[in-house]
């Protein structure tokens, strides 16, 4: 009999294996690839669909799907960009708004598919149109540019090298303490637990990798500040999905929802909240997306929903419900972008990367399903 | 009369335990076969094995039709021999029209093409088979009543030649006047050849139209015998025939204040009426037993308390002397309720999860600062019931659909225990688990009962029922039919009120 957590380090470890492999066959096909530089982009890159995707996996844990986080970033932005550019707003009021308008759509987007019983797929399809019309509605169909330095920062900056290492310090302390008190726990509960030294040997490997990371991303402008809000997120609501009731009510909805009612959760509220959640974070997706490219356009975050869900099911998630880790979303985003990097590197045409990239989606999935299929 | 239909020597096993031991069932050409038996007596896990529901090398024994073997390895093949089952959930496709559900997977047509008039004709034919003439083969399947699917189901059936019906309580939702019917026609039918094995526990039914009925219990043939040979109690008597041994550890403490009243209680669920004028009550550190069949409105009950159903009420529900009606179960948890439902796989636990997930779900909220789930006391808690109720695992990290039937019924009990209930429902607690556990939530019931929770059970077990309750309340259709002391209840008497019977 396999333990849960040791099937999701299978998973972890699979999908790492295969960005290796990835990268490997870019780096072997194109010298650039491997560069820090390149790397450094690759990281921006991917930091959109990630935290789109943070938010899409407790969405599709509980049993549900949002196709309009797409149209939420352009929306979004675009707000943004309008405030800024049209209205001379400062970039933190904007910041704020542009957030609270993001909740705002997640409240009733939620509300219909909790309370008024209109399946997800439809009330986010029509979502999708929706913003996508007020997009092109408030922008009259311009380009609207150029945005504030200080707005640009969140889409463009990188945190300044000695800061770098203050936070891969501060993590690494962090992470120990985490550690010392899941042993200390687990020994306390008669679990299998690792010996002490090998505790030890674990935390001084993940620091290392953590200080080689800065050290590397440092020999080129540091790290990416929106990489740097996909990390934050990530450890948020893996924290917000793993320890609180919340989260924990969440995943007992996707795995069973009459058991789930039966125990007391109030499904409703909670599927609102995910919404909520979601789309709150479509909006700073949307923040950052317009921060990089310096300028909302019409047709800004097409498809992007497309390009989430998929990173979610890369890494894991059921969309059957019950079951995703955030983590798990993040490496198949990670995936993705190598992808999309890798080709445009190579100039591959547009028309063969939507091909691989499709048929990487459904060879994920079927390994995951052949794999399961195997071990049970 | 030629056999028709032998089934020689069938066991079949699940997961160790045994549902059908041994059973032989023979049926003669043009003949009305009833099967009776209590609720999990293996009377529809029978009725699998013929249909080809449980494909053949799954079961031991023969089964032969017109002295050919047999080796159904689908419901196609026992279709070609056939053999039709009509289930009680009707297999209709509503928006479809007549001909076309007579028709399903067995379509009228040529090179692909559906020949609609062929099936109108003939569709036409079938339902004067059966009574329904006067329908006509365009209608839709949702315009009809229920007793009338009913019948489209058995001539559909008859469309793909099948010469040997399985009804699974065909008249379970049928009023008077449908079930006459539906049964007028079974007679003319018999008399074209076509064979019947008639599932009820309507025993007048089973009186009626039968020639021959079969009994079993706990898996097992009792007796076969032809109708006319039998009466009614006797065949009672055959499906709960038991003795009542030392299985249950029952201890009795003394009557206390009363915890749960309800008054005058009606339910219903859009227009349907689910109960009727149901009055009990129940006292703390007292158990509580609800007997009835299937469908008797005994879940339904349970639900409607937990405030799980949220349909049009008359009537009070009093709950420690204050007039309660529960809009969400969050609401009857927090009062003190506590359900253990029928179907722990369906709606009790989170199959996926770990068996510490499970136990905590319904209490997670006490155990959190800020929402802050504080695991240490997750887990401390949960472990004092995994030791208290001897859940037997490697680690409480396993996810539940790892353990037995005993394990995960534990781990729902656990979960409720967890809520500190005063009042604790129980629907059908020991379903499909083995002795040794079913000992066990026995001796875990009488704990609770001194500790002064009020404990409602549900069973269909009649040795249960008499065996762990203090008082026996019986419904049928979703009225109250008797209350029993429980020294006055015998398996007979209980049988008798739930199948509808005059209470002697």
């Amino acid at each position: 009999m396999i333990s849960n957590r040791f099937k999701l380090d299978l998973r972890a470890y699979s999908m790492i294996t295969a960005i290796i492999v990835i990268w490997t066959l870019f780096a072997i096909l194109d010298p650039n690839f491997l560069t820090i530089r390149n790397l450094s982009n690759l990281l921006v890159q991917m930091s959109v669909t990630s935290i789109l995707a943070i938010g899409m996996v407790l969405i599709i844990v509980t049993g549900n799907i949002d196709l309009s986080v797409g149209s939420l970033v352009g929306l979004t932005g675009g707000i943004a960009a309008i405030l800024q550019v049209w209205y001379g707003w400062h970039t933190i009021p904007v910041i704020l708004l542009t957030l609270l308008i993001g909740a705002m759509i997640g409240f009733i987007q939620g509300w219909w598919i909790a309370y008024r019983a209109v399946p997800a797929f439809i009330v986010t399809l029509g979502g999708m149109l929706i913003f996508r019309g007020v997009l092109t509605g408030i922008t009259k169909s311009q380009t609207i540019a150029p945005l504030d330095e200080s707005f640009k920062l969140i889409g463009q900056g990188y945190l300044i090298p000695i800061f770098g290492y203050f936070i891969a310090a501060l993590a690494s302390i962090l992470i120990l303490l985490i550690m010392i008190k899941r042993r200390k726990n687990r020994i306390r509960y008669a679990f299998t637990s690792t010996s002490q030294s090998m505790t030890y040997l674990i935390w001084f490997l993940i620091c290392i990798s953590i200080f080689a990371f800065v050290f590397f991303i440092n020999q080129y402008q540091g790290v990416p500040i929106p990489f740097m809000a996909v990390i934050f997120l990530a450890c948020i609501f893996t924290f917000i999905a793993k320890k609180t009731v919340f989260g924990r009510q969440v995943y007992a909805i996707g795995g069973n929802p009459e058991a789930a009612f039966l125990s007391g959760i109030p499904i409703k509220k909670r599927i609102l909240t995910v919404f909520i959640l979601g789309n709150t974070l479509a909006a700073i997706a949307g923040l950052i997306l317009t921060a990089r490219v310096n300028a909302a356009t019409v047709s800004a975050g097409t498809m992007y929903e497309l390009d989430a869900i998929a990173a979610c099911v890369i890494g894991g998630t059921s969309l059957m419900g019950g079951v995703g880790t955030i983590t798990g979303a993040i490496i198949g985003a990670l995936v993705m972008a190598s992808l999309d990097n890798g080709m445009s590197l190579m100039n591959i045409d547009s028309f063969w990367q939507l091909i691989v990239k499709g048929s990487i989606l459904i060879l994920a999935v079927w390994f995951d399903i052949y794999s399961q299929r195997k071990t049970a | 009369m030629t056999i028709a239909l032998q089934m020689k020597q069938i066991t079949k096993k699940f997961a160790g335990v045994t549902a059908l031991d041994h059973v032989s069932l023979s049926v003669k050409e043009g003949e009305i076969h009833a099967l009776c038996g209590e609720n999990g007596a293996g009377k529809s896990t029978l009725m699998k094995v013929l249909s080809g529901l449980y494909p053949f090398g799954t079961y031991e024994g023969d089964i032969y039709i017109r002295e050919n073997k047999q080796c159904f390895r689908s419901i196609k093949d026992a279709e070609h021999a056939g053999i039709a089952i009509i289930y009680q959930e009707l297999a209709l496709v509503k928006q479809m029209t007549l001909a076309e559900n007579l028709f399903i997977g067995n379509e009228r047509a040529k090179s692909g093409i559906i020949d609609t008039t062929q099936s109108y004709h003939e569709a036409q034919k079938w339902l004067s088979t059966v009574g329904l003439g006067k329908l006509h083969p365009e209608q839709t399947v949702e315009d009809l009543g229920i007793g009338e699917q009913q019948l489209v189901e058995i001539a559909k059936a008859l469309a793909k030649d099948a010469s040997i019906l399985i009804l699974d309580e065909p008249t379970a939702a049928l009023t008077e006047k449908e079930s006459r019917i539906l049964l007028n026609i079974l007679g003319q039918l018999k008399k074209r050849g076509v064979s019947s094995i008639y599932i009820s526990h309507k025993l007048s039914e089973v009186t009626s139209i039968a020639d021959t009925v079969t009994v079993l219990r706990d898996g097992k043939t009792v007796t076969t015998c032809p109708i006319a040979h039998t009466t009614e109690p006797e065949i009672i008597h055959h499906m709960v025939g038991r003795e009542l041994d030392q299985r249950f550890p029952k201890i009795k403490i003394p009557a206390q204040d009363v915890v749960l009243k309800i008054r005058h209680l009606s339910v219903w669920r859009q227009k349907k009426q689910l109960l009727h004028d149901l009055s009990f009550q129940v006292h703390h550190g007292e158990i509580l037993g609800i007997a009835g069949l299937m469908g008797s409105g005994r879940s339904e009950l349970a639900l409607h308390l937990f405030g799980a159903h949220n349909g049009k009420q008359t009537g009070q529900v009093l709950f420690n002397g204050q007039v309660v009606q529960f809009k969400h179960p969050a609401e009857a948890i927090r009062a003190g309720l506590a359900l253990v439902t029928e179907d722990r796989k369906k709606t009790g636990l989170i199959l996926n999860q770990s068996i510490l997930k499970n136990l905590s779900l319904a209490h997670l909220a006490h155990l959190a600062k800020w929402q802050w789930v504080d695991e240490n006391r997750e887990i401390q808690e949960s472990y004092s019931f995994i030791e208290k109720l001897k859940i037997k695992s490697r680690t409480f990290e396993d996810p539940v659909a790892t353990l037995s039937g005993g394990n995960q019924q534990k781990v729902v009990l656990g979960k409720w225990m967890m809520t500190q209930p005063q009042v604790l429902i129980l629907d059908e607690p020991t379903r499909g688990v083995d002795v040794g556990a079913k000992y066990e939530l026995y001796q875990q019931m009488n704990q609770l009962v001194k500790e002064g929770i009020a404990i409602i059970m549900i069973s269909s077990e009649l040795p249960e029922i008499i065996g762990m309750s203090d008082r026996i309340m019986v419904m049928a259709e979703g009225r109250k039919m008797a209350e029993f002391e429980t020294d006055e209840a015998t398996p007979e008497r209980i049988m008798q009120a739930a199948t509808g019977g005059k209470v002697s």
